[in-house]
C-alpha cells in the first residue's frame, strides 16, 4: 500500500487541481466502490469539456513525447548480430486529457499497437518519454512501475486469448485487485464484484462461471470489468470490437462511453476501424509507418482530411449506403504498406502519394504543423497540405512499388514443371 | 452481363445443411435457403457470424465432408444438379465452371508450391493447355489482377507476398478458366481498408470484363452496399430478407436488417449520434422450428412471434419473413 501511497503522492505534484479527487490518504485507501467512482465523474466533467475544445489539453494525463520503439532483427546463432530494426514506432508525441477520448488509426503494421504497448510501458521505448499525471513513466521498473501500473489498464482486442481459461470470472477480477492490495475482506469484496460486473452489464450470477461459458461480447465486458477493478484512470483499448459481431460491437461501444461518463475514465482506443474510431473519440491521431501523419478533433478530421493518407483512407472505407457508394469517389492507393525494416526517406508515404512532388517529398521528412484556415488543434505532416486543400496540386497516377526487400534475386528456385514434380513424385 | 432472363444460372432452392454428431442433437446450420444468381449478376448473402452464409458456399461448391452432414435440398448449376453429381464430374465444373475465393489467402494457397505453379495447375488441369502455353497465360493472369513484374513474382512463394498481393493470387487462380460463377467468402475481411478497396475494385472489374456472376459473401453491410445488385440478409441459417441494394438499404423492413444498420458507426452520420445497439447476441436464438429466431433479440416482436414461424413473403420485389415487419414508410 505504501508503495501506492508514495507513487500517487508524487504524481499528484504535476497535476494539483485533481488533488482533491485522487488524493489516497490512508482513510480512503479502502473506498474502492462503484460509487465512488461515480462521484469522481461528476469531478472532472468539467476537464472533459476542456478536453474536447479541439487543441491538446495544455494539462494532460498523459503526455508522450517523440516516443520511438525500434525492435532489433538479429539473425545468427552464435555471433547473434542485429542486422537491422523494424521502426515500429518512431517519433510519435501526443497529449490526452482527463476524460478525454483519444482514437489512434491506421493499417496494420503502422505501430498504433506497439504505441499503446509503449505507452502502458508493455514495452519499453527505445527513446522518448512518456509522462503520465506529469511523471516520466518510461525510465520505471520493477516495484515502482508495478505499483503505478493499477492507474493504467489495458482492454485487449481478443477476450478469449486474454482471460485465463482456467479462472472463473469472480477470480479473474480479485486477482488484479490482490495485487494492487485493493482487497479488504469478502463480504465487501463480494460487493464489489457485484457492482463491477452489474457496471459492464452481466449478472451478477457471472461471477461463478468460466470464459468459454459466454459469448464474444459478454467476454469483452469481463474485459472490461478486469480493467476497472483496479480503478485505473486510463484505458487503453487495442481494437476493442474488432472481433465482436456488427451487432454486438455497438453494445460495446455504448458501454465503454456509459462508463467513461460515469467514471470519468480517459481513454486510448486504438483501431483500423475509422468509423469506429470518429464515433467513439474526441481527437483523433492518424498513423502511419511508426509516425503520426494528421491529428484532429475527430468531426474536423472526418469533414476535412489534410494529409492524402488520411484522405484514402477515409476514402476507401464502404458506406452501407448504396447512393453514396455509387457517387463516392474513390481515392484507390497502390501497392502495399513498405516494411517498417526498410521505411522510405522522406515522407513515409511518398510511394504511395498521388500528390507526391519530386525532390521534397523524398527526402525531408514532415513534421506535424498547424494548417492556416482550419480548426484549432488541427495538425498535419504535409509539405504541401496547403496546396492540396485549396486544389492546387492535383492528384497523378502512381506506379505500384515492387518492394525489393521482400523478393530479392535468387531468393526462389528455377521454374519447376509441375506440382507433382516439386513435390517429389 | 447478357443473361437469358429464362432459367437463371445458379437455382438454390431449399437448402438445408445439417451437422450431425452422435448422441448431440442436429445442428442446422443453413436451413432452407433458395435464391438464384442471373448470369453476369451481383448477389450479396450477408450476415454475422453463424448464421450460415460460408456453409452456403461450400454446400454449393461441394466443399464440405460427407460423413456428418446431411445435405437436402437442390443446387443447379446451368440446369444441373450439383449436389447429386458425381465427384469425378464435380471436380471437372469446380474450378473451371464455379470457383471461389477464400477469406484468408494464406491458409488456402499451398506454402509451399509457388504461386505460378499454382495457377498453371487449374490452367493444365481443366483447359488442357502444356507447360509452357500455361506459363504465359499466368503471366498475363497476374498481370491483369495487378500485380507488378509478374514474369519475376511467378515463381514467388505465398509467404513472400504480402496479404493483398496474395489475395490477388487467389482471384487470378479463381478467375483463370472464366467460370461463370465467382464466389468470393470474405475476400477482404483479413485486409486492411486502403487494399480492400484495391481488391473490391478488381473483383467489380473482373466480373465486368469476364461476364461471371458473382456471390459476395461478407459480413459488412458496406461492402455489399457498393456492390452487389441484389442483397441476401441471413439469419440463424434463414433469409430473413432480400431486396434489391437501394431498397433494402433505403426502406429495410426487416428488424433485424433495421437494426444492424442502425448499429453500426457509419462515416456520415451527423457526430455524436448514439448508437442503437441490438440486444443480446447471435447464440440467444430459437430454432425456427416454432418461432422466429430473432424474436428474443427483436424491438417489435409480439407474442405471435414466439408462436409461429414466421413464413418468407415475396411483394414487389422484396422477400421478407416477419410477422411484424418495420413499416415501409418509417422515416
Amino acid at each position: 500500500m505504501n508503495g501506492a501511497d508514495s507513487a500517487d503522492g508524487r504524481a499528484a505534484g504535476g497535476a494539483h487541481e485533481e488533488g482533491i479527487a485522487r488524493e489516497r490518504g490512508p482513510e480512503h485507501v479502502h473506498d474502492h466502490s462503484v460509487d465512488r467512482g461515480v462521484d469522481r465523474g461528476v469531478d472532472r466533467g468539467v476537464d472533459r469539456t476542456s478536453g474536447s475544445s479541439g487543441e491538446p489539453p495544455a494539462e494532460p494525463l498523459l503526455d508522450v513525447r517523440d516516443v520511438a520503439v525500434h525492435f532489433p532483427i538479429r539473425r545468427g546463432l552464435v555471433l547473434d548480430r542485429t542486422i537491422g530494426h523494424v521502426f515500429a514506432v518512431d517519433g510519435v508525441s501526443l497529449r490526452i486529457g482527463r476524460g478525454e477520448t483519444y482514437g489512434l488509426v491506421g493499417e496494420s503494421g503502422c505501430g498504433k499497437s506497439t504505441l499503446g504497448r509503449a505507452i502502458l510501458r508493455l514495452e519499453k521505448p527505445t527513446a522518448g518519454q512518456v509522462f503520465f499525471d506529469g511523471r516520466d513513466i518510461a525510465p520505471l521498473k520493477g516495484e515502482e512501475l508495478r505499483t503505478m501500473r493499477r492507474r493504467f489498464q489495458m482492454v485487449f482486442q481478443d477476450p478469449m486469448s486474454s482471460l485465463d481459461p482456467r479462472q472463473s470470472v469472480q477470480s479473474l477480477l480479485t486477482e488484479g485487485m490482490k495485487a494492487h492490495g485493493l482487497t479488504r475482506g469478502a463480504a465487501a469484496d463480494g460487493k464489489r464484484l457485484r457492482e463491477l460486473v452489474d457496471a459492464v452489464g452481466l449478472p451478477a450470477a457471472a461471477l461463478r462461471r468460466y470464459p468459454h461459458e459466454f459469448s464474444g461480447g459478454q467476454r469483452q465486458r469481463i474485459g472490461i470489468a478486469r480493467a476497472l477493478c483496479v480503478e485505473p484512470d486510463l484505458i487503453v483499448a487495442d481494437e476493442p470490437v474488432s472481433a465482436l459481431d456488427v451487432s454486438v460491437q455497438a453494445q460495446v461501444l455504448n458501454l465503454l462511453e456509459r462508463l467513461q461518463a460515469e467514471l470519468g475514465l480517459t481513454y486510448l482506443v486504438i483501431a483500423h476501424d475509422l468509423a469506429v474510431v470518429r464515433h467513439v473519440s474526441d481527437r483523433v491521431g492518424v498513423m502511419y509507418l511508426g509516425g503520426l501523419v494528421e491529428e484532429a478533433p475527430s468531426q474536423a478530421l472526418y469533414d476535412e482530411p489534410l494529409h492524402p493518407y488520411t484522405r484514402a483512407l477515409l476514402s476507401a472505407i464502404p458506406v452501407p449506403d448504396p447512393e453514396l457508394e455509387d457517387r463516392r469517389e474513390r481515392i484507390l492507393l497502390t501497392g502495399d504498406l513498405p516494411s517498417p525494416a526498410a521505411p522510405p526517406p522522406g515522407c513515409r508515404f511518398h510511394t504511395r502519394c498521388p500528390w507526391r512532388q519530386p525532390e521534397r517529398c523524398d527526402t525531408e521528412r514532415p513534421q506535424l504543423r498547424v494548417v492556416e484556415g482550419t480548426v484549432p488543434g488541427h495538425r498535419v505532416a504535409c509539405h504541401y497540405a496547403e496546396e492540396i486543400r485549396s486544389g492546387a496540386l492535383r492528384p497523378h497516377r502512381v506506379e505500384p512499388a515492387v518492394a525489393e526487400d521482400v523478393l530479392g534475386p535468387g531468393a526462389v528456385p528455377d521454374q519447376p514443371g509441375s506440382v507433382t514434380e516439386i513435390l517429389g513424385r | 452481363m447478357t443473361g437469358s432472363k429464362g432459367a437463371p444460372l445458379l437455382q438454390v432452392r431449399d437448402l438445408r445443411v445439417a451437422f450431425r454428431r452422435r448422441g448431440e442433437p442436429e445442428t442446422v446450420a443453413v436451413d432452407g435457403v433458395s435464391f438464384d444468381v442471373a448470369a453476369g449478376q451481383v448477389v450479396g448473402l450477408v450476415g454475422e457470424s453463424g448464421c450460415g452464409k460460408s456453409v452456403t458456399s461450400m454446400a454449393i461448391m461441394r466443399l464440405l465432408p460427407q460423413r456428418g452432414v446431411h445435405i437436402t435440398g437442390s443446387v443447379k448449376l446451368d440446369g444441373e444438379e450439383l449436389l447429386t453429381l458425381s465427384d469425378a464430374r464435380m471436380r471437372e465444373r469446380r474450378g473451371r465452371d464455379l470457383s471461389m475465393v477464400f477469406q484468408d489467402p494464406l491458409s488456402s494457397l499451398n506454402p509451399v508450391i509457388p504461386i505460378g505453379l499454382q495457377i498453371t495447375e487449374v490452367l493444365r488441369r481443366h483447359r488442357g493447355m502444356d507447360k509452357e502455353k500455361a506459363r504465359e497465360a499466368a503471366v498475363e493472369l497476374l498481370d491483369r489482377v495487378g500485380i507488378p513484374d509478374p514474369r519475376r513474382r511467378i515463381t514467388a512463394y505465398p509467404h513472400q507476398l504480402s496479404g493483398g498481393m496474395r489475395q490477388r493470387v487467389m482471384i487470378a487462380i479463381a478467375l483463370a478458366c472464366a467460370p461463370r460463377l465467382l464466389i468470393a467468402d470474405e475476400p477482404t475481411t483479413a485486409l486492411d481498408v486502403t487494399i480492400q478497396a484495391q481488391i473490391l475494385e478488381l473483383l467489380k472489374e473482373m466480373v465486368a470484363e469476364t461476364g461471371a456472376a458473382l456471390i459476395m459473401i461478407t459480413h459488412d453491410l458496406g461492402v455489399v452496399a457498393g456492390l452487389c445488385e441484389t442483397v441476401n440478409v441471413l439469419y440463424a441459417g434463414r433469409i430473413v430478407e432480400r431486396a434489391q441494394r437501394h431498397r433494402l438499404f433505403g426502406t429495410p423492413r426487416h428488424p433485424y436488417t433495421h437494426g444492424l444498420l442502425r448499429s453500426i458507426p457509419r462515416l456520415d452520420a451527423p457526430a455524436g449520434e448514439a448508437l442503437e445497439a441490438i440486444p443480446g447476441s447471435v447464440v440467444d436464438n430459437v430454432p425456427w422450428t416454432h418461432a422466429c429466431a430473432f424474436a428474443p433479440r427483436c424491438h417489435r416482436s409480439v407474442e405471435r412471434c414466439l408462436e409461429v414461424t414466421p413464413a418468407g413473403e415475396t411483394t414487389g420485389g422484396r422477400l421478407l419473413r416477419c410477422h411484424n415487419p418495420v413499416p415501409a414508410s418509417a422515416e
